[in-house]
Formats: structure tokens, sequence, C-alpha cells
């Protein structure tokens, strides 16, 4: 071979002229029985034990739920809640007991769930300052906090709605007699407090209006610091949704009592949303939730199906593969 | 409207007509931004775009930031303008160098260098050899004492053959020096673009001649773009200049081409559009009524009372831009990108290059090969695109003696002419000195001819090979090499070819002996009733008539020995013939009556058109591919019909049926076509190929009057031969089948095919022997026409099958996202929240879901092979099977499927206290992207190395970017990524959104591809499982079995190659010789008249 020849044999060999040629080398997978019920069958082999190992998980969460929202509305003012919960006269003292029924190991987290309240609602997502609380009153654009942006003429810090409408029922644990010991510290994100919330900045002028929403907050502590404002500002974007409370540094014994002293001061009772209380232990998969569980076993169970009758089919009704006989044009010319 | 050219005038034509600038520029630095913006606005798509760009400036209702939307758009108006800037500027460069190019030009009696641009009306130009005409001439001097030079007219006509342009008598004489100084007047027309035409009027100022107007046409200009060649010099006046030459003239910006695919997609776009507008008008008064009944309630989101004017509006707004996703702005993008691929790829393909010339095949329409698959009609023209245009001396018969078959007769011929036998001696001297061919001896030696007429150049080729050289022409002076020695003759005047006279003739001298023979060839009735009284012509006719069936080209060659005195005294009536001005041609041709006769016919050659490799081969895959074929070609009926024999174009009976329309009156055609229609419409259940044949008188009626009838024809026939039909019924018969809604490809070499392969849907131009003005016209240039079926079947089917998947994904993936947007404002209370921030969506249109489909132009559903064994299998494309409105549904539904499995997975798995917006946002986009990569993956046919990595590369990717994007602090999505990612629930999550979302999805598909397997599918079973397919199918062409003795004389059909004849005399040995079989009688006419040669190929351009 001579020299050129071999130099363009190079030239057509390189992944470029193939390229050009359209006839880079491919892999051609074809769906073949073998490999569609092998698939369906690793599926199911897979998603089977997953789901099982999940699910066992989300068991092994011990959770108790309490709907505090009625009940803690004295019987005489349950016709007209409104009322009652916009009345600052009246104490809103309350008290629950929960009992438990399965050992939990600390620590125990403590959420508040709010239902049908929409955090994800347009105009609530926006009406926020990220830039605001990072740098407080130096960042002066907070036009998209309205309609909570200022209050005579004043900026307010945090601005906007979803500040303004910070959760402000508080909860203390009492357990045979003993208050239990509970730890609101580190309940936000650390990165939100690092660097989302500023260190120097401190609230202003907040809920100072005509309008008051929710809880008020310490002028003196920074925001950085105001872990329960941090956690509310992760918004939600589900209509149900829990959010951190404190943590219980305290294994719960079964068959413990447990009082609840709670001041029920959020107003939940104009749109109809339910106030609950969770205490419930965590996996390594998180709170206790059944749908990942239950789902992977259902699709598990489902591909092991399909692979049956996939394999059932293809006994029954063996179909010769890639016969071109039975094309129409090829067929009609042997008829024909 | 008249022009007056003063010639030599420098000052009064200034202000009248435009300088020679040439500019084919279509922007200009001040407008080019306007002009760009308006015409890209013009699309309904952009227009679309900048609304929804435009209502995301107002912060009230933009869901998202408004660059995720001014972004893309921007990006994507820069795109086309950079490219239309960038062509622009080209042209531009390509302008000025032509304009700045310097020539001769007499300037106050003084020739000087300026520049082409500089040039005026009325200049006197000149020209050296080689120079390129810088603008339309009219010659008034060469340095041929005759006044003649020659000109290379391929940039305007695409014909590269000399042509011979002359200076007006007037001019005659006028001596080199007094050319400077010359004055006069020309009345010409204004500009126009025919450049076969060009009457005007000459006259000279004293002290020049001045008694007479003095008639010019065409021969007597040079037209721009034009090459001086192989005269010295030459010079003219300019009379057309920069824009308005004839060249500039027939410029033009051709419109662009939509292709059948592109109007689906419009229409599917228009579909979405519509979706669109109900579900925003659905969710719009969903969303008002949740506010005023539940937001009222919600003290935390503190609605006003009262709110503004527009506030109804708010809320549906805000959804359109919600929606507004759904018809992707990426689309365009991405398929501008991949359609310049496939073009690219036509350019590339190494297996369409015309290795005899080097040509590759070139795309000069960038934005159609998706028709390609689509075609239904092909029209095509014969002469050059299905035979190879060059004319190889077969067969010869003198004096009744047969050379040329495969018994070695062509030995016969050699060793006759090598022994002197003075009639076969007579027979070749005609052969090489009777035509106007120009010998060039080229640097090595050897001896190129340049010959206006194809036929020519292969008699006087063949005459070479017989040692009888034509090898110089000086002057008047012909020199003959024959056997070693010279003979010269002494050229005294050529009696040219017309169509009318069908004959020409050169009266030469012999220099050594001095007698004058007047030597002819000719069409056999143009030659024979003109022999002399006792030579019997029956022998000839007869042998043209066999050479005729044939399917070759005949000529008659004859001679005559001249009295001195007679030619004088013919001399003298020829000169003043030549010289009149009223009737010239007619008075010629009289003139040369008186001397063409009395002939001693010599013989016959028979010269034979080749069929281009491969032709008929290519018919019969394209044939079974679906396709019909129409063959419009200018050449006679029985030629064609032979032609269209041999190349499988039309069966021979008893399979297929030949139908005459014909007739030279309105009630003859009219009869005539009822009855084929008639006839057409009985077989037409039958497995029959049936064809009709028209010509172009019948054509012309029957387009005119019987325009219906003739449609329906033309749908119930799958064959058609319209023979003897002008470019412009070729356009017409074109346009007939787009208006039936056909798509049409016309496929034709030469400038008569121009009209037709610009109306044609897709236009392809071969760019054969006649030059490139086809080719430069058409959207595919090809080197041969068997290209054409890798053109079609391979390029054109992937192309429809890439571009219907490509398409149809991006509605998809912008559906997925678009519904999970719709299906979160149900849980969001109706107010229009975006689930997704502005980053991610808009990296999700552009970046994530555009990179691995782009890959899909790799794909390949069935390997080449199989679909040129297959091609009936491109059914699929010309059906538009792949992309319509129920292969959308289906994508739509699995969008909608897809969407449900992503946000109720996503939902529950992250409820409660996981339910964070960022974060649940981010996972319900990766489920998406997952989908997205595994639907890509199911979708592909082939993966090369390519796909792979930008499937699976462009989900490393998403991760990449995304961790990128959680690691600023300043960013929305500060850490959420690297959080979930840590958590075992999110990967649980994505595999159970891939599980759940392809598990059904792959399921169907494989009980559909098992059990009711697609053609396509069947044939991709068989190409991976059973290797080399089975060829069933007549894939190889079957034996003819019209071979068949028919020679009443003793000519025997070749049926092989004769091994001693071919290398003896074709031009190239490797031209394969199709076996031209005779035709069977056809039921409605027989073949009672030989297939008379038209030697020359000017009834083509008729």
């Amino acid at each position: 071979m001579t020299d050129p020849n071999r130099e363009r044999y190079r030239i057509r060999e390189t992944a470029f002229y193939l390229f050009t040629q359209q006839s880079l080398p491919a892999c051609k997978p074809v769906l073949t029985p073998g490999w569609v019920i092998t698939i369906f069958l690793f599926m199911g082999l897979i998603f089977i034990p997953v789901g099982l190992v999940t699910l066992r998980a989300s068991h092994s969460v011990v959770e108790i739920v309490d709907r505090y929202d009625i009940e803690c509305v004295p019987e005489s003012s349950r016709i007209d809640k409104i009322s009652y919960i916009q009345d600052d006269s009246i104490p809103k003292n309350c008290s629950r007991f929960m009992k438990v029924r399965k050992y939990m190991k600390a620590p125990i987290n403590i959420y508040y769930q709010l239902d049908n309240y929409y955090q994800n609602h347009r105009r609530y997502v926006k009406s926020r300052s990220d830039k605001q609380l990072l740098h407080g009153r130096k960042y002066h654009d907070t036009s998209s906090c309205q309609p909570v942006e200022l209050n005579n003429g004043q900026p307010i810090v945090p601005c906007g709605l979803i500040a303004w409408s910070l959760f402000n029922d508080s909860f203390t644990f009492i357990r045979e007699r003993a208050e239990l010991k509970v730890n609101r510290k580190n309940i936000a994100w650390k990165s939100d407090r690092d660097h989302k919330f500023g260190k120097n900045v401190h609230p202003f002028s907040f809920q100072n209006g005509t309008l008051i929403g929710g809880g008020k907050l310490y002028p003196k502590i920074p925001l950085s610091d105001q872990e329960d404002l941090i956690v509310w500002m992760r918004t939600s974007a589900l209509p149900s949704f829990r959010k951190l409370y404190g943590r219980i540094e305290e294994d719960l014994d079964v068959d413990d009592v447990i009082v609840v002293n709670l001041m029920n001061n959020y107003n939940t009772y104009s749109f109809g949303g339910k106030k609950k209380l969770v205490l419930s232990t965590s996996s390594w998969l998180g709170g206790k939730n059944n749908f990942l569980g239950h789902a992977c076993i259902i699709v598990g169970c489902s591909s092991l199906v399909l692979a049956i009758v996939f394999t059932l089919l293809h006994l029954k009704y063996r179909r010769p593969y890639g016969d071109t006989s039975y094309l129409p044009w090829n067929r009609k010319s042997l008829s024909g | 409207m008249k022009r007056y050219v003063y010639i030599n005038e420098n000052e009064s034509s200034h202000e009248l007509y435009c300088d020679n600038r040439i500019s084919n520029r279509k922007y200009t630095v001040l407008n080019f931004l306007p002009k760009n913006l308006w015409e890209q606005f013009s699309r309904f798509m952009n227009q679309y775009f900048l609304l929804i760009a435009c209502l995301q400036l107002w912060s009230l209702i933009t869901p998202v930031n408004p660059a995720s939307t001014w972004g893309p758009l921007i990006f994507i108006f820069a795109v086309s303008a950079s490219k239309e800037a960038w062509d622009d500027y080209n042209r531009y460069l390509s302008d000025k160098k032509a304009n700045e190019k310097l020539v001769w030009v007499v300037r106050q009696g003084i020739r000087k260098h300026i520049q082409a641009q500089d040039i005026h009306v009325g200049n006197i130009v000149w020209l050296r050899e080689n120079d390129e005409v810088p603008c339309d001439l009219v010659l008034i001097g060469t340095s041929d004492p005759q006044g003649l030079c020659y000109v290379e007219t391929s940039a305007l006509d695409g014909e590269t053959d000399l042509k011979t342009r002359g200076i007006p008598a007037t001019c005659m004489g006028i001596d080199f020096e007094l050319l400077h100084k010359i004055k006069g007047v020309i009345e010409c027309p204004n500009p126009d673009k025919d450049i076969r035409r060009f009457d005007a009027n000459l006259r000279l100022f004293p002290p020049f001649i001045d008694n007479d107007v003095c008639p010019l046409t065409i021969k007597n200009t040079i037209l721009q773009s034009c090459y001086l060649r192989n005269t010295e010099w030459a010079c003219g006046v300019a009379v057309h200049t920069g824009n308005e030459t004839k060249l500039g003239m027939s410029r033009g910006i051709p419109e662009p081409k939509l292709t059948a695919m592109d109007a689906m997609i419009d229409k599917l776009t228009g579909a979405i559009f519509v979706f669109q507008i109900v579900v925003v008008m659905v969710l719009g008064i969903a969303g008002n009524v949740w506010k005023d009944t539940e937001a009222r309630k919600q003290w935390y989101v503190l609605y006003p009372l009262e709110g503004p004017w527009y506030e109804l509006l708010v809320i549906p707004l805000r959804f359109e831009l919600l929606c507004s996703i759904m018809i992707p702005i990426s689309i365009k993008v991405s398929l501008d990108l991949v359609k310049s691929l496939y073009a690219k790829f036509i350019d590339w393909d190494s297996e369409m290059i015309d290795y005899e010339t080097g040509i590759p095949s070139h795309a000069t329409n960038t934005a159609i090969s998706e028709d390609l698959g689509q075609v239904e009609y092909i029209m095509t023209d014969k002469t050059g695109t299905l035979t190879e245009n060059r004319m190889i001396f077969r067969r010869c018969c003198i004096n009744g003696v047969f050379y040329g078959n495969e018994s070695g007769d062509a030995l016969k011929l050699l060793n006759a002419v090598a022994g002197s036998s003075p009639d076969v001696i007579q027979f070749v001297t005609v052969m090489a000195i009777c035509n106007t061919v120009i010998p060039i001896k080229s640097k090595t030696g050897a001896i190129l001819y340049k010959a206006q007429s194809q036929d020519e150049d292969a008699l006087v080729n063949a005459a070479a090979q017989l040692h009888m050289v034509y090898a110089n022409k000086n002057a008047n002076i012909l020199e003959i090499r024959f056997n070693g020695s010279i003979i010269k003759y002494e050229l005294l005047e050529i009696l040219e070819f017309t169509s009318d006279r069908k004959r020409m003739s050169v009266v030469v001298k012999d220099c050594q002996n001095g007698k004058i023979l007047l030597l002819s060839k000719g069409a056999d009735e143009a030659i024979l009733p003109y022999a002399y009284d006792g030579q019997q012509t029956r022998t000839f006719i007869e042998v043209v008539e066999q050479y005729a069936q044939l399917g070759l080209r005949t000529l008659c060659l004859a001679w005559r020995e001249l009295k001195e005195d007679e030619y004088q005294e013919w001399s003298l009536m020829f000169k003043e013939a030549s010289s009149t001005l009223v009737d010239r041609e007619w008075r010629i041709a009289e003139v040369c009556q008186r001397l063409e006769h009395e002939f001693e016919v010599l013989g016959v050659t028979a010269i034979e058109d080749c069929l281009q490799d491969g032709v008929p081969e290519t018919i019969e895959t394209l044939r079974k591919a679906g396709i019909n074929f129409w063959m419009l070609t200018g050449d006679k009926q029985n030629t064609a019909i032979q032609i269209a024999l041999s190349c499988n174009f039309i069966s021979p009976e008893p399979k297929g049926q030949l139908l005459l329309i014909d007739g030279k009156t309105e009630d003859e055609v009219c009869r005539s076509l009822e009855r084929v229609l008639l006839t057409m419409r009985i077989t037409s259940s039958e497995p029959k190929d049936v064809a009709f044949v028209v010509d172009g008188w019948a054509l012309e009626i029957a387009l005119k009057h019987y325009r219906k009838a003739f449609t329906e024809l033309a749908i119930l026939s799958r064959t058609a031969i319209c023979c003897r039909v002008t470019p412009s019924q070729k356009a017409q018969l074109v346009e007939l089948l787009k208006s039936c809604d056909y798509r049409t490809l016309a496929i034709g070499d030469g400038g008569n095919d121009v009209r037709m392969i610009q109306q044609a849907d897709i236009g392809v131009g071969i760019s054969g022997r006649e030059g490139l003005q086809a080719a430069r016209a058409a959207d595919y240039s090809i080197g041969k026409f068997r290209f054409l079926k890798r053109l079609i079947l391979v390029h054109g089917r992937y192309s429809y099958n890439r571009t219907a998947f490509l398409s149809q994904y991006s509605f998809y993936k912008s559906l997925v996202i678009c519904f999970i947007q719709i299906f979160f404002s149900f849980i969001s209370g109706v107010s229009g929240t975006s689930l997704f921030n502005s980053v991610s969506l808009m990296a999700y249109n552009v970046f994530y879901t555009s990179v691995p489909v782009l890959v899909s132009v790799l794909d390949k559903d069935l390997s080449e092979g199989t679909v040129m064994q297959h091609p009936q299998i491109l059914f699929y494309c010309q059906a538009g099977r792949l992309l319509n409105p129920s292969t959308f549904a289906g994508w739509f539904g699995r969008s909608l499927f897809h969407a449900i499995i992503v946000f109720v997975i996503t939902i529950h798995a992250y409820a409660y206290e996981k339910s964070e917006m960022e974060e649940l946002s981010m996972v319900a986009l990766s489920g998406c992207i997952w989908l997205q990569a595994f639907v890509v993956a199911l979708e592909t046919n082939s993966f090369t190395v390519l796909q792979h990595l930008a499937i699976w590369g462009n989900l490393v990717a998403f991760y990449v970017i995304n961790w990128i994007i959680s690691a600023i602090p300043a960013s929305g999505m500060y850490t959420i990524m690297f959080r979930l990612c840590r958590q075992p629930s999110y990967w649980i999550t994505m595999f159970l959104i891939v599980a759940a979302g392809m598990g059904p999805v792959l399921a169907l598909k494989y009980l559909r591809y098992t059990y009711r397997p697609s053609k396509i599918n069947t044939l991709q079973q068989a190409e991976r499982m059973g290797g080399p397919i089975l060829t069933l199918g007549n894939i190889e062409p079957q034996p003819r079995s019209i071979e068949k003795e028919v020679s009443p004389l003793s000519i025997t059909q070749p049926k092989s190659r004769s091994p001693v004849y071919e290398p003896l005399l074709s031009d190239s040995p490797n031209s394969s010789r199709r076996s031209l079989g005779p035709g069977t009688p056809f039921d409605f006419f027989q073949l009672q008249s030989r297939l008379s040669s038209n030697y020359s190929r000017n009834c083509k351009d008729n």
C-alpha cells in the first residue's frame, strides 16, 4: 500500500469522516421479548424490595398528630370563632393532652401543621424582598413587598406578606409535671441563617401598622437569629404543610402523657384552615410517609405482572421476528 | 421604450443611465436592522413570542423573570440576523471585487485603465483574451479579420461550449486606430432579461459609413459575465450596465420554499395555540372565581376590596404567560440547526460524488430536506438527465456495408480506413471536417475539441480514433492528420445548421489538388431526397429506420464535388444573401438550397446517447417507493419512448400500455383525451403499467381547454411522457400537479429546465454537460441521475423521520412542563404561581431538553441498505405517517401522562415537612429531565457514541449546572440541589418517576412493536435479527425479455459488450451500454415512423 493510499485510508477511518457519512458505529437495541421481559422482571425485583424497605422506614417513624384549632376555642365562642380569635382581650391559653403510644426516640421533632393554607399563592410568594432580608434598610427597593411595604413612609423590615403573616402560636410541653426541654435552636437551615438573613438586620416598624397580621419579632434580635421567621419564610409549595417548631431531646416512653400548653393566637378560622401539632421521630427517609413505599410496591408488582403477561403472550403467540414476507409488497409479489 | 446609446459621448448618458456598479445586496448598513426585524416579525411565531415577551415586562402578571423569554428571543433573532448579515456581507464582497476590477475603456479618445464600476453607457470597452465581460456590449471590433470572436457563456446560460459572436456589418474593416474615435448611435431596447434576443440598430456617424441603419442581433453582443476566448482582443460599446444588464435583470431572489412538514408543524402550532387559549380562558375564569370566593377570606393574602379596572384580566394574562411555553421557542432554532446539518450531510456524502468530474452533491437550499422524503411525483428531463448527453459514435453504414456490431465489423472499419478504401476515407473525412468544431491544442499536445453540438463532438472524436485527426484550424486552413500525412483544406464557406434546413454543409478546397468539395451532413429527410438521380437511397432509408429503432441518433453524410465556376457564381449570391437586412435567414436558406443537391450519399452514422449509469435501477427503485415519474422532454416522441422503454420508465407490452393523446385541433385532442381517460379508468384496477404520451401541441390545447379532464388524467396516471414541450409547458405541468396537492420534484440539467426546477417543490439540477445553469437554479445539485435514489431514499427519508421526531418531541417536552404548571395552579389557589423558577424554565427549554434531541439527527431507524432494498418503506414518509395530527395526539397524551406522573409522585413524596417550594420545584424538574432522557433513549433507534454522550451527558450536565447554581449564595436555589442529592427519598422518587412514566410507554411500544408491527418495525427486526435480509421483491432488475430479433437487416442487437468494438470507439470504455430493446408494437400506434435523427439539440430549446 502506497503512502497516499494509507493516508486516505486513515482519513476514511477517522471519526469525523464517519460522522459526515452518518456511519458512526451504532448499536441498535431491539425490543425483543427477552429484553423487555428481563427489564420488567428486573424492575419488579428492584422496586418491591425498595418499596418494602421504604415502607418499613416509614412505619418505624412514630408520629402523634393533634388537631387543636377547634378544641382550643371555648365552647361559648365556637359559633363565632373569628371574633374570638380577633379579640385580643381574651386570653388564648389552651391545654392539650397527648398520649405516647409507642416509644419515641430523641430527637423528636415538633411540627405545627397548617391545612388549607396557601403559602404558594402568587400574591403571597412574591411579596418578599430577599435583598432586604439580607441587607436590611440599606436596601431601599422594597416594591416587591407590596402590599406590606411601608408604614408611615418608613420601610418595614422584614417587609412583605410572608413575614407579616408569621405564625404565632406557641407551645410548651410538660411530662409528669416537669417541663420537657424543647430545643428551638437550629430549626432553620444553616444556609439561610448564614447567607439569606442578615446578621445586622433588626426588625423595624414590624407589625406596627393598622393591620396586624401574625406574630411579632423581637426588635433587638437580628433576623439571622429569628429562626421562627426563617422557617416560616421557606414557603411551602403545598396547601398542607408542616413547619418545624423545635425538638424534644428526651426519649418519650410508651403511655407517657404529655401536656401541651399552647397559645392559640393564629387565625385560621376565617378561611377554614386547620391547625395541628405534630410530634414525630424521623428515619433515614425523613418523616412518616407511606406514599413512596406503596408506590414502589405497586410499580414493582405491576412490572412483575407485565413481565409474566408478556412471557405468556410470547409463549402463546410466537411470532417470527422480522419476517419480511409479512410485508404487503412482498406478499403481493409472492401471490402474483 | 427605446434607449439611444451615443457611442463615445462621455457626458450625455451619465444622468440617464446607471453606472456599472453591480449590487446584489439585500440590505445596507442603515436599513439592515429595521428591514431584517420587519422580515423576521412577519412570521406568526415570532409575533407571538414578541407579544409574550412584551407582556412579561408587566411585573404584575409575569410569573417569572422576563429574561427567561427575552434571552432566548434575542438570541434567536441575533442568530437569524447575523446569518443574514453574513450572507449579505459576502455578497457585498463579491460585488466589490467585480466592481473594482480594472478594465480598459476609451476616455477622451485614449485607452485608460479604470474600475469596472465606472463604465458608463456608450463607453467603448476593450477586452483581451480570457477577460470577463464587465457589462453588456455591442461588438464593434475584434482581432479576427472576419470580425468574429468566441465567448464562453457558461455563467449566463450554463452552456460550456464556445459561441461565435461577430461584429455588425458596418463596422467591418474599421481600422484598429480608428475604433477609438468611432462615433454613432445604437438604438436598443430597454433592459430585459431575455438572453436570446437583442433587437437593435446601429448607425455610425461620419466620417464612417453613414448610409444606412445596421441591424443588430444577439449575435453582435457579448453579455456581462461571459468570457472572451480564443480571440486576442475585442472591443464593444457598453449598452446596458450595472444591474440593468441581461444577467442583472434575470437575477432575482427566489421565493423561500416551505416544506409540507413546515406547513404541518405550523398547523399543529396553531392547534396548540387554540388549546392554549382555551386553557387560559378556563383557568382565568376559575382563577377569578376562586379569588372572589376563597382568596378574599384569606387574610394573609390581603386582597384589596377594590381592584383596578383591569383586575379581571390579570389572572387570565398570567396564565397566558404561564402557558406560553406550550409553543416552544426553541423549536425554530433546533429545526434550523438540524436542517442545515441535513444539507451538510448531503454535501458531505461521499457516495454522491461524481467521480468522473469530482463534483460532490450540493444542497443549495438548506431548508427543504424533509420534502425529499415526501416526493410523490418526479418530473424528469430526458437528455442529459436520464442520458449522459455524451454522444458516442456507435455504428455506421457506408455504401451498404455495416460497421459496428459485435461481429467485429469495427475492425473491418479500421482496416478499411487503413486500407485506403476511398469510400470509407471520404466518409471519415466528412466526419472530421464537416462541422464547426474548433480544435484546441493543450499543453501536453493532446487535441481538445470545442464543439457547439455533442453530435459533432462525437463524430470528430470518432474520426480521430479512426486515424483521421482534425488537428488544427488556422484561419481558414484546416489541417487533417491522416496516417502520418497532413492534408490541408481551405475552408471556403460554412452553410450553417438551422432547424428548418436540418442539415449543415461546408465548402472546402483541397489544398493539394485544388478541388472544391461540398460536404454535408444532416437528417435523413434533409439529405436523402437530394441525392443524385442514379443513387439508390432505399438501403439508407432502411438503415436509418433500423438504427432509430435501436434508439440511436442517425445522421446522413453526403458530398459533392463542385466546379470552380459553379462555386464562384454561388459564392457571390451567398455573399449577397448574407448581407441582406430583410429576411436574411430565409434568403440564405434559399441560396444554400441551390448548392445542396445532387448529393452523393456516403453513408449513415449512428450515435448513441448513452443512458447514464444506473438509471433503470434508480427509476425502478423509486417507482417501487411509490413515486410517479413523468418525463418532460423537448425531444421527439419516438426517441422519448425508446429512452423511456430502455430505462424502465414504461414497461413493454403486455405489461405496459401506452396511450397516445394527439391531434392538431381541439376536437381531435378532446376525443383522444376522453378515450385515453376512459381506458385509464378501466385499467386503473388492473396491475398494468399504463402511461400516456402527449406532445407539446396537444398539451397546449389540453391545458387550455380541457384542464379538468387533463388533471384527472394526471392524477390517474402514474407515468407520462410529454414530448416536444417547451420550458414554460414543463413549468405548467409542474404547477398542475402542485395544484392537486402533490409533492413534486423536478430534475433537469439544462437551461430549458430552469423554470420547471424553480416551479417544483424541490428542484434538482444535474451538474452535467449542459453546464451549471440548472444546478444553480436548483435546490439540490447532483452529479448523476442515479444519486437521486440516495438523495430521496436516504437523505430525504432520514430528514423526514428526524424532523418528525424532533418537532413532536419539542412540543412534548414543552407540554410536560406546561401541564405541571397547570396542575400546580390548582393547588396554589389558581393564582398563576409558577412552580419553577426563571432560570430553570429557561434552561429547560433552551438547554436541558434541546441538546439531547439535537443528536437525533444521527438516528437511523433502518440502515441505508435496507431502505434501498425495500424502497416501499418510503410510503411512511410520503403519506406523512410520522408527523400528523394523530401521531401528535400520541405525543400530547404522553406529555399529559408524564406530567401527571411527575406531579402526583412529587407532591406526595414531598408532602408536609418536605414541601418547601424550591425543593419541590427541583424535584419536579429533575423528574422531567429524567423522563426526557429516557423518552429520547426509547425513541432512538441507533445509538452512536454521540447519542450516549448527549443523552446521559445532558443528565449529568443538569446536575452539575444545578450544583453550581446551588453553590452561589445569592441565587434563590442556594444549597437546594446539594440538600436534595443527599436525601435517599429524592433518588427513590426519581427512579419511581422513571419507572412509572416509562414502564407503560415501554410496554405499549413493545406490544405494538411485536404484535402490531409497522412495516418499519418489521424491517428493523429483520435487519437486526436476521443478518442479511433475503431479497424478496424484485430488487434486481429482471432480465429484460424485450430483446427480440426484429431486424430484417443483418444488424443484430448487441447482447453483450463487444470486446473489440468498445475500446476502439467509445471514449470511455467503462460507460456501460444499455441494450436498447426495440419496442414491441403498442396498440394505439405503431412505430411506423423512424426515430429520425435530430442531430442538434436545438429542439430542446424550442
